[in-house]
């Protein structure tokens, strides 16, 4: 198992040096170049002139990528054009908000995903599986952003049961630790504003969450459906096991093998695909960010952040494969 | 042995060959033609397709079917903070903030719409078999250079990829396309690859080759036709999710910078300042995408089933 | 007249049978699509001790026969009828609570696929202990121990260590054998083995006949062997049933059966396979065309398609009835009209035999 994790440890290598490349490339790329990325629209030539000196812009190209590459490892991204303030600053300041909508959300799908994806196999046929399904259907074709502003008309400003913008209520001093809002309520006992970061959530956590949602339900009931006709079903049934353990042991044991890798994906993509509902709820999170920087050309927030996630996702990847090798032996072994 | 009469003989290979008759689309028949035969009876592949179907006659002829002139602003006049005037005779869906005519705009904004879609889905297509096939054909160093570059676009979430790309070739419809065609190549390059290896291996590969037949013949005779019934069912699929995904980089601010021609993205993302006022302007485009989309999938999905003997139950 | 009426037969036929099966019948009925009857009026019974041999081509129902004794098929679709008997007790129409209770301690079975049978997911040891843990009264540590003395008796060596592997770490020969331990854990009367061999390499499978051998006949369980292969009949059985289309057409002891073989499909099967001790170069002699082409009971013999022996009274319009299973010799049925005959048979067998 340890030899299984250092190997696919080891495959992110080159895997991140080709993400830096392409990076790199887009940086060379945009309009402007990277002077312009790291001093902003309205820079001045000289401005960019003195830049492109002091970073070396100068130099061969091999030259730049490697010190584009050792400020990259060193986690530098230069400033934000915006607010002046170092990209990973913002970044780790913005990213525990990010997460814990992620969690809310994958949460949410899997709390809600699983059970209906299990109810729609075993009733198969049955007006709860056809319901299901197109609802999974729909749930896919729907885009994200005009379900979170329905759900923000609906129940923030029509019915206003929960608070449709933002991270937390303003008016509340809340002590920060760790940024994720939440969890410094809980840890400072602070439980007022741990249920307010809280309720900040569940909109654009569901909203989020219907893409993933989707997909879960129809992977367990598709699943479910093909194990159940397994051989050795049919063998632990022969044994005359009670339903219970068949179902428990046989039959949701391997028909969550597929499920587990669609969480994983489906995670890492939510952590970076929160653009869309971060925007529409002003959450404040990673996302949005990324939109404000689209809006404001601020490149150097978008290079860092882009790379930083996409490192972010890399790894939540490696988890999964690292968790399905936990739970299907037969993986280990290859 | 002919104790039998032959009358009787007749019969009985009558009743014989009614009991053993080869089911529809098993053996004799074409497998495209039998996957026709199975679309052609599956309820849900003729929904599909019976969507699909009428939005592209929409697109095609929307000129001649769009009521109204879909740039001219005929109840501007009517306009004021907090009303936008609804649906009456002559504008069945009413009017939308600039006071022309919605159902106009939805119906020629579906040329728009579905073209970003085909053009983007078509590319991603061409420049990911392109990459699979060069990968698949020739193996070894070319096949690991194409897949290690392939798995680096993969290890990007689709969204930030296609933003990073619009972000990089400015705002206009062109770039969207692109940006959108990007993220679909490594998913098409990685399955007809796959897709080839399997059928590179396969048992009649091995038999052509023990029978000396070029391989360039083989791939690009045996291998690659029987490759492509996987990228058939994607590319239905990847339909669906680049009209979603076009939509989504409208509401980004990286999609037609030229507000005045419609598109359902740009219509929805538009209509967002005004849903308290009049959600229908959101809810209409939002439903076209939304039933686009979900006759593609559709219809990929019973593709698939209807390919793949493997999902037939 | 079925086969309980029938006089007693074989040296250890003693007591009642284990399980009598009576005019099973079998349908599936699928949406949109005509029902097909895929077993038709079976009977046979079993007595303690000894081996049942269900001898077929693909699809001529035997499988189906032994997952209706079970109790396994699925309910959706499918409508069984008939009775069978386990110890005298109905088992069609009894409650999912009984026949759990009953499955896996009091009959058992072991499938073809020796792979897709184990989950991949589970160590071999969860799934033997699990069978001992839901029939007999053991704590988790007895049931370990009791796997362990299990694994080891059907000849998986080291088996302390084996418990804790993978189905997918085992030989195909030793996935057999583990499944043969947890069918044989709780000592069931009656095993029902579905072409046990079939998915084996051919030296493995004669180990594994040989430890069902050991294990099961000389312990005085019952057993059916559910077989298209001759040879796995010739080395075990006591008792042959060879069914064709859904339906039994020829029951004899092994040795009558070998010998004088009296439907022509029988004979066909027993011809097809190649032999050692006949001249060579001599012809093998198959069977023309292919399962598939059957006709419906109702209308005549099913194999009469196929058939060098087949004449027009074969079928129903001619004869005006359907071909019925017969007495056909002592410990002989037949469902024939025009059988294979020999001159050393007493007359009184080949009655409906000698229009040739």
């Amino acid at each position: 198992m340890l030899r299984f994790i250092v190997r696919r440890l080891l495959q992110l290598i080159p895997i991140l040096l080709g993400l830096s490349v392409l990076l790199f490339a887009w940086l060379r790329a945009l309009p402007g170049g990277p002077a312009q990325a790291a001093l902003g629209e309205r820079a001045t030539p000289e401005a960019i002139a003195r830049y492109n000196e002091l970073f070396g812009l100068d130099q061969p190209l091999i030259v730049q990528y490697l010190r584009f590459l050792g400020r990259a490892v060193q986690l530098d991204f230069g400033n934000s054009s915006r607010t002046g303030r170092p990209v990973t600053e913002e970044f780790l300041e913005r990213m525990p908000g990010t997460i814990e909508l992620t969690l809310f959300a994958m949460v949410f799908a899997i709390g809600v995903g699983i059970p209906l994806g299990y109810l729609a196999a075993r009733k198969h046929g049955s007006w709860l599986d056809s319901a299901s399904v197109i609802g999974s259907l729909l749930g896919v074709a729907t885009p994200v952003f005009f379900l979170a502003y329905l759900l923000r008309l609906l129940f923030a400003v029509e019915l206003g049961w929960l608070p449709g913008s933002g991270r937390q209520e303003v008016r509340i001093d809340a002590t920060r630790i760790t940024n994720f809002y939440v969890l410094d309520g809980v840890l400072t006992r602070e439980w007022d504003a741990a249920w307010d970061a809280f309720t900040h959530l569940v909109l654009p956590g569901i909203a989020l969450g219907t893409i993933p949602l989707a997909i879960i339900v129809r992977i367990t009931r598709a699943s479910v459906l093909d194990v159940v006709n397994e051989d050795y079903v049919r063998t632990a049934n022969a044994k005359g096991l009670a339903t219970a353990t068949v179902r428990r042991r046989h039959v949701v044991r391997n028909a969550l093998l597929p499920v587990s890798t669609t969480i994983g994906l489906q995670t890492g993509l939510l952590l970076s695909g929160a653009v869309l509902t971060e925007t529409v709820f002003a959450f404040g999170g990673v996302g949005s960010a990324i939109f404000e920087s689209i809006f404001a050309r601020d490149f150097a927030v978008l290079q860092g952040f882009i790379l930083m996630l996409a490192v972010v996702y890399v790894l939540v990847n490696l988890l999964v494969d690292i968790s399905y090798g936990l739970l299907d032996p037969r993986v280990r072994v290859r | 042995m002919t104790a039998m009469g032959d009358l009787k003989r007749q019969r009985i290979d009558e009743l014989a060959a009614r009991a053993g008759q080869v089911p529809e689309g098993e053996g004799g028949v074409s497998l495209t033609r039998s996957a026709y035969r199975r679309l052609r009876r599956n309820p849900v592949a003729i929904t599909g397709a019976v969507i699909v179907v009428v939005f592209l006659l929409v697109a095609a002829f929307a000129p001649l079917l769009a009521p109204r002139d879909p740039y001219a602003q005929y109840l501007l006049g009517e306009i004021r903070p907090g009303f936008i005037p609804g649906g009456r005779e002559g504008f069945l869906l009413g009017a939308d903030e600039l006071g022309r005519d919605l159902l106009s705009r939805l119906i020629v904004g579906s040329r728009q719409s579905l073209l970003i879609g085909v053009v983007s889905t078509v590319l991603g297509v061409v420049v990911g078999m392109a990459l699979g096939v060069l990968a698949g054909a020739f193996g070894g160093w070319v096949d690991t250079v194409v897949m290690r570059f392939i798995d680096i676009l993969l290890s990007i979430p689709g969204l930030l990829m296609a933003i990073s790309i619009s972000v990089l070739l400015g705002q206009n419809q062109y770039s969207l396309m692109i940006a959108i065609a990007v993220t679909q190549v490594p998913i098409f390059a990685r399955l007809l690859r796959g897709s080839m290896l399997a059928q590179r291996d396969s048992d009649y590969a091995l038999a052509a080759r023990a029978l000396g037949i070029r391989r360039s013949r083989i791939v690009f005779g045996h291998v690659l036709p029987n490759s492509l019934s996987p990228v058939i069912v994607q590319a239905t699929l990847s339909l669906a999710t680049a009209i979603i995904e076009a939509a989504a980089l409208s509401f980004l601010g990286l999609g037609d910078p030229d507000l005045a021609r419609p598109e359902w993205g740009a219509m929805l993302s538009n209509a967002q300042d005004f849903l308290s006022v009049r959600p229908e302007l959101a809810v209409y485009p939002a439903l076209c995408i939304i039933v686009v989309a979900l006759g593609f999938t559709l219809l990929g999905e019973s593709l698939r089933e209807a390919l793949d003997p493997k999902f037939r139950r | 007249m079925s086969i309980e009426d029938l006089p007693p037969h074989g040296a250890d036929r003693t007591g009642q049978p284990v399980l009598e099966v009576d005019e099973l019948t079998v349908t599936f009925t699928r949406r949109g699509e005509q029902s097909t009857r895929a077993v038709d009026g079976v009977s046979f019974a079993v007595a303690p001790g000894e081996t049942v041999g269900l001898v077929g081509e693909s699809g001529c129902g035997k499988s189906v026969t032994s997952l209706a004794v079970m109790g396994l098929l699925p309910r959706r679709g499918v409508q069984v009828g008939g009775s069978v008997r386990f110890d005298g007790h109905e088992l069609l129409g009894a409650s999912d609570r009984t026949l759990r209770r009953l499955r896996g301690a009091d009959m058992a079975m072991v499938f073809q696929d020796p792979l897709s049978s184990l989950n991949p997911t589970v160590p071999i040891g969860t799934q033997v202990t699990e069978v001992l843990l839901e029939h007999r009264d053991m704590s988790r540590k007895e049931a370990v121990d009791e796997a362990t003395r299990l694994l080891d008796r059907v000849g998986i060596p080291d088996p302390a260590r084996r418990l804790k592997e993978y189905p997918h770490q085992l030989s195909g020969g030793m996935r057999q054998r583990a499944l043969i331990a947890m069918a044989l854990a709780c000592s069931p009367r009656l095993l029902i083995a579905d072409e046990p061999t079939t998915a084996l390499d051919v030296t493995i499978q004669a180990q594994i006949l040989e430890l069902l051998k050991e294990l099961v006949v000389d312990t005085g369980t019952a057993l059916v062997m559910i077989t298209h292969d001759l040879g796995v009949v010739a080395g075990l059985c006591d008792r042959v049933h060879v069914m064709y289309a859904g339906r039994i057409i020829e029951s004899a002891d092994r040795h009558e059966l070998f010998a004088r073989p009296r439907q022509p499909y029988t004979g066909g099967l027993l011809a097809s396979v190649p032999r050692l001790d006949g001249p060579r170069g001599a012809p093998l002699h198959p069977i023309r065309g292919s399962a598939r082409d059957v006709i419906p009971w109702a209308q005549g013999c099913a194999f009469a398609p196929r058939c060098d022996n087949a004449q027009d009274d074969c079928l129903t319009e001619v004869s005006g009835s359907t071909v019925p299973l017969e007495y056909d010799g002592p410990g002989r049925e037949l469902r024939c009209r025009h059988p294979l005959s020999y001159p050393s048979t007493p007359a009184g067998a080949t009655a409906s035999g000698a229009a040739r």
